[in-house]
C-alpha cells in the first residue's frame, strides 16, 4: 500500500536529484531547471502532508495555499532569472557559471 | 488510486528528473523536465489536490518551460557539448544526494505517523458539510464530491487576502524588472 512515507521518499529523491544537478552541472540554464525541480519536490511534501492532516474532515488547505504562493513566486523567479541569463550571455558570450567569476577577486 | 499508478508516476517523475541532470543538450534537459512535471502533477492528483495538479501543468509544464525553451533557442547554446565535466563536483553532488536520501529514509522509518495510507485518513464529507458555511461547497460535499478549487479559493481569499495582494505586487515588480534588464543600454 502507498503510505505517506512513500510520498516523502519520492519527494526527497526528487530534491536530491535537483541538488546533484545544481552542484555538478556548469550550464546556468540546467542549474535553473534543477532549482525548479527542488522547488517542486518541496511542493510534493506540502501536498502530501496536507492530505494526511485532516481539518474538519477535509485536507489542510493552508498547505495548498502555500503551494499556490510557491508556484507564483517560482514563476516570477524564472522570468527574472532568465532575463539575467540573457544579460550575462550578452556580456560574456557563454552560459557557463565559471565565465561569471569576476566577484571572486 | 491503485498502488501501481503511484509507482508508475513516481518512476516517470524520478527517471526524467535524472535525465534533466544527465543530458548534455539543454533542449533535451528542458523536455525531460516537462515530462517530470507531468508525472508530478499526477502524484498531486493522487493526493486529491486537483487544483494544484492543474496549475502544475499550466504554469510549470506550460508557461515556465516554454520560457526556458525560448531562451535556449534564442541563445543558441552548443558550447557545453565538447567540454570536460568537473569530476570532483559530480562525485560530490552524487555523494551529497545519497547521504540526504539515506538520512531521510532513516528518519521516515522511525516515525509512526507516516505509516498511514490515504484509506486510513478518508475525507469525511458529512462532517465537512456540517462545518462549511458556503452553500455551493456544502452541496458539493453532500453529493460526495470534493470541491477542491472552491476550497483553495476560499482559503486564499478569506485567510490570505493580504498575501495575494503582495504576490500581485511581486509579479508586477518582476515584470518591470525583466523589461529593464532586457532593454539595451543607451549610451
Amino acid at each position: 500500500m502507498v503510505t505517506l512515507n512513500h510520498y516523502l521518499i519520492v519527494s526527497g529523491m526528487l530534491f536530491a536529484i535537483g541538488l546533484t544537478g545544481v552542484i555538478a552541472r556548469r550550464s546556468i540554464l540546467v542549474i535553473y531547471m534543477c532549482l525548479e525541480l527542488m522547488l517542486s519536490a518541496a511542493n510534493l511534501t506540502l501536498v502530501a502532508f496536507s492530505r494526511f492532516h485532516l481539518v474538519d474532515g477535509l485536507p489542510d488547505y493552508n498547505a495548498q495555499a502555500l503551494v499556490f504562493f510557491t508556484i507564483t513566486v517560482a514563476a516570477a523567479e524564472v522570468a527574472v532569472g532568465l532575463a539575467i541569463i540573457v544579460a550575462l550571455f550578452r556580456a560574456k558570450h557563454s552560459v557557463d557559471v565559471e565565465a561569471a567569476g569576476k566577484l571572486k577577486g | 488510486m491503485p498502488a501501481a499508478f503511484f509507482y508508475i508516476f513516481s518512476a516517470i517523475t524520478l527517471l526524467f528528473g535524472v535525465m534533466v541532470v544527465v543530458c548534455r543538450n539543454p533542449v533535451a534537459s528542458a523536455l525531460s523536465l516537462v515530462v517530470s512535471f507531468a508525472g508530478l502533477a499526477a502524484l498531486f492528483v493522487s493526493l486529491d489536490a486537483y487544483f494544484i495538479g492543474t496549475i502544475q501543468i499550466l504554469v510549470y509544464a506550460g508557461a515556465v518551460m516554454v520560457l526556458f525553451l525560448f531562451i535556449i533557442m534564442l541563445l543558441d547554446i552548443k558550447a557545453e557539448e565538447h567540454r570536460q565535466p568537473n569530476a570532483l563536483a559530480i562525485v560530490g553532488g552524487i555523494a551529497l544526494a545519497v547521504i540526504f536520501v539515506g538520512q531521510l529514509g532513516y528518519i521516515v522509518s522511525q516515525h509512526e505517523f507516516g505509516n498511514r495510507t490515504t484509506a486510513d485518513v478518508p475525507i469525511l464529507f458529512d462532517k465537512a458539510a456540517q462545518v462549511q458555511k458556503l452553500e455551493t461547497i456544502k452541496s458539493d460535499l453532500r453529493a460526495g464530491v470534493l470541491p477542491d478549487t472552491k476550497l483553495v479559493g476560499q482559503t486564499l481569499f478569506q485567510r490570505y487576502g493580504f498575501q495575494i495582494q503582495l504576490v500581485g505586487a511581486l509579479l508586477l515588480a518582476g515584470t518591470v524588472g525583466v523589461v529593464i534588464l532586457s532593454k539595451r543600454e543607451v549610451k
